[in-house]
């Protein structure tokens, strides 16, 4: 249970938090009528919900901590449930093949709501896998992504505007949402396979090795400067086609579309993820755009709970949702400890 | 003699005001083991740094010449990577493995240099690019077995046991295959078994025809495996010879126990 340290610490908290909540909570101007209410029964309602959510939190730390061996073990084995299905040819493909059908059928069974936020899910699958050649794997900051994506967005729109490039400006009218949502299954399909065998190959290695130790790296033979530039590429690569997409599907666009929130809620799929991993960064992107979506229901209280949700993947996850794996490789022949002298 | 494959000749590290190296010359043959030695702070890092295209230096020529061969190349103002493509690899005192790869692929980027595969080889894996990648993991699981990690290959590299980390290190340099090895105290840390282990290694390193220049303090490897021997004090050489020389030295002696000394 609680000793008097941490509920001396939750009265503190509380305090802080009925002061920084205080111009929110307390004080009520109305500027028609000119007056200021002091509304003090809320800095009551703070204090009290503060304290009573720290107690929780702290006793269910305690508990986690307490119960330490057996939850990493059962992380663990979560863990390997997912690597396992994974690592084996036959379980992947027919998880993949699964996966396929419900999103194939999906535009036919659901409203065009529905079409439309998977839709924007799965662009941001595409663009979160495409940032995370640059971050996840090269480990290169990128706060400036979304300038690729309005770079296509904008290729689109001008070429269509003024040359008057008729496949893709039909799609939105005569194709409809679900001929949207089926090129960028398909999309999304071809990234997460290039990405994969980009994370295998003597490129993708670089990449990793780059963002473990620029020296070593460099002192191995690894052009720095090529490496990085070539990650960077790739990642804008996709960005580009995304953006193309999304000028296809709304149909306008103005810079408002493309601002720095865009790119760190992208950055911050990869992050939230799992950095480098390629499953990790799809459950990333569908969480964090489908969450504030289907949240909606909540009003007002949407946003709040989305960064409530944020700040706990952060604590109990700093690694991310799903940690990347490394490929094991096996040689023909056999090799065995060599005999201690 | 034939010409050396590394003649350095006058070379200068100036740090602002201070000078690091000063007007260095060393050589190594094809085949040697030479030992670099000298107090904490001499310069002994600062030079390999100079040597691989960490720093340029400031003034001196760096000639590589690979055995066999009458042309001779110049290695300063080349970049590390270039360095590396040369025939020249290193490891690093403080241990720089990339942590979060695997044993074999720590081995596997020490191949990068030497093989060719880029986007659309990934992309596509043609038969080219999956022959490149079989040699790669043959030849590094090659390379592991000799350092002894190779049932390891495919455990994390910062799980390694200290002593095993160091050995990693040899094994990446070795996969560029450099014709001379630069290793930066290689027994900094060891226990005596695993040192008695490194010379082991060290020497049959050796035998297979790389050319080694190390930097050690431990006294007795140095001894038991150095053809020559070359020491420096604050940035300069003050003695060079074989064991027996350097071991009865008298600048050296004082430069290890300080002025009042008898030789």
């Amino acid at each position: 249970m609680l000793g008097f340290k941490e509920i001396k610490n939750g009265l503190l908290v509380s305090l802080w938090f009925v002061f920084l909540t205080f111009p929110l909570m307390v004080v009520k101007v109305d500027p028609v009528e000119r007056i200021v209410s002091w509304r003090w029964e809320n800095s009551i309602y703070v204090a009290i919900g503060t304290f009573v959510i720290y107690c929780v939190v702290k006793i269910i730390m305690q508990h986690r901590t307490g119960n330490a061996a057996v939850e990493k073990e059962a992380e663990q084995e979560k863990e390997s449930i997912i690597h396992r299905v994974l690592a084996s040819p036959k379980q992947k493909y027919t998880l993949i093949a699964l996966l396929l059908a419900v999103a194939i059928a999906f535009p036919q069974f659901s409203s065009s709501y529905q079409t439309n936020v998977m839709t924007t899910a799965l662009m941001y699958v595409v663009l979160g896998l495409g940032l995370n050649i640059v971050v996840g794997m090269a480990g290169l900051l990128d706060l400036g992504y979304v300038a690729f994506y309005a770079v296509g967005a904008y290729t689109y729109a001008l070429l269509n505007h003024h040359f008057d490039l008729g496949f893709w400006a039909v799609l939105p009218i005569g194709g409809g949402m679900a001929a949207i949502f089926g090129i960028l299954l398909g999309f999304m399909i071809v990234t997460i396979f290039i990405v994969n065998r980009l994370q295998d190959s003597r490129l993708g290695r670089a990449w990793i090795a780059l963002r473990e130790d620029e020296i070593a790296c460099q002192a191995m033979g690894i052009d720095k400067r090529r490496t990085k530039l070539v990650a960077f590429a790739l990642g804008a690569f996709w960005a580009g086609i995304i953006g193309v997409v999304f000028a296809a599907k709304t149909t306008f666009i103005n810079p408002a579309s493309f601002t720095f929130l865009e790119s760190a809620i992208i950055l911050a799929i990869v992050v939230l993820g799992g950095m480098g991993s390629i499953v990790g960064v799809i459950l990333g992107a569908l969480i964090l755009i489908l969450l504030p979506e289907y949240l909606r229901a909540l009003s007002e209280y949407r946003m709040l709970a989305f960064g409530a949700i944020l700040v706990a993947m952060m604590v109990f996850r700093p690694r991310g949702l799903i940690s990347n794996i490394r490929r094991t490789y096996h040689s023909d022949k056999k090799f065995h400890p060599p005999i201690q002298h | 003699m034939a010409t050396p494959i590394l003649q350095i000749s006058g070379l200068t590290m100036d740090f602002g005001g201070i000078r690091a190296l000063n007007r260095l010359d060393l050589d190594v043959h094809a085949g040697e083991i030479v030992a670099l030695i000298g107090p904490n702070g001499a310069g002994k890092t600062t030079f390999f740094n100079c040597l691989t295209g960490i720093y340029t230096p400031t003034a001196g020529e760096i000639l590589l010449t690979p055995p066999g061969s009458a042309r001779s190349v110049s290695l300063k103002g080349l970049k590390p990577n270039q360095v590396t493509e040369k025939g020249l690899a290193r490891t690093f005192q403080n241990i720089r493995l990339f942590s979060q790869m695997t044993v074999l692929e720590n081995v596997m980027i020490g191949r990068h240099c030497r093989t060719k595969a880029f986007i659309l080889g990934a992309v596509f894996r043609n038969a080219a690019t999956r022959r490149e990648e079989r040699e790669i993991v043959e030849m590094s699981y090659a390379i592991l077995d000799k350092v002894g990690l190779a049932h390891l290959a495919n455990e994390f590299a910062r799980n390694l046991p200290y002593g095993a980390q160091r050995r990693l290190e040899i094994a990446r340099a070795l996969a560029t295959e450099p014709f001379l090895l630069l290793l930066d105290e290689p027994a900094a840390g060891m226990n005596p078994q695993e040192t008695q282990d490194l010379d082991r290694l060290i020497k049959e390193i050796s035998t297979d025809g790389h050319s080694i220049l190390l930097i050690e303090h431990d006294m007795k490897l140095v001894m038991s495996l150095s053809d020559r021997i070359f020491v420096m004090d604050y940035g300069k050489k003050i003695a060079q010879g074989k064991p027996a020389e350097i071991r009865s030295n008298p600048a050296v002696i004082k430069a290890y126990l300080g002025e009042d000394v008898d030789a």
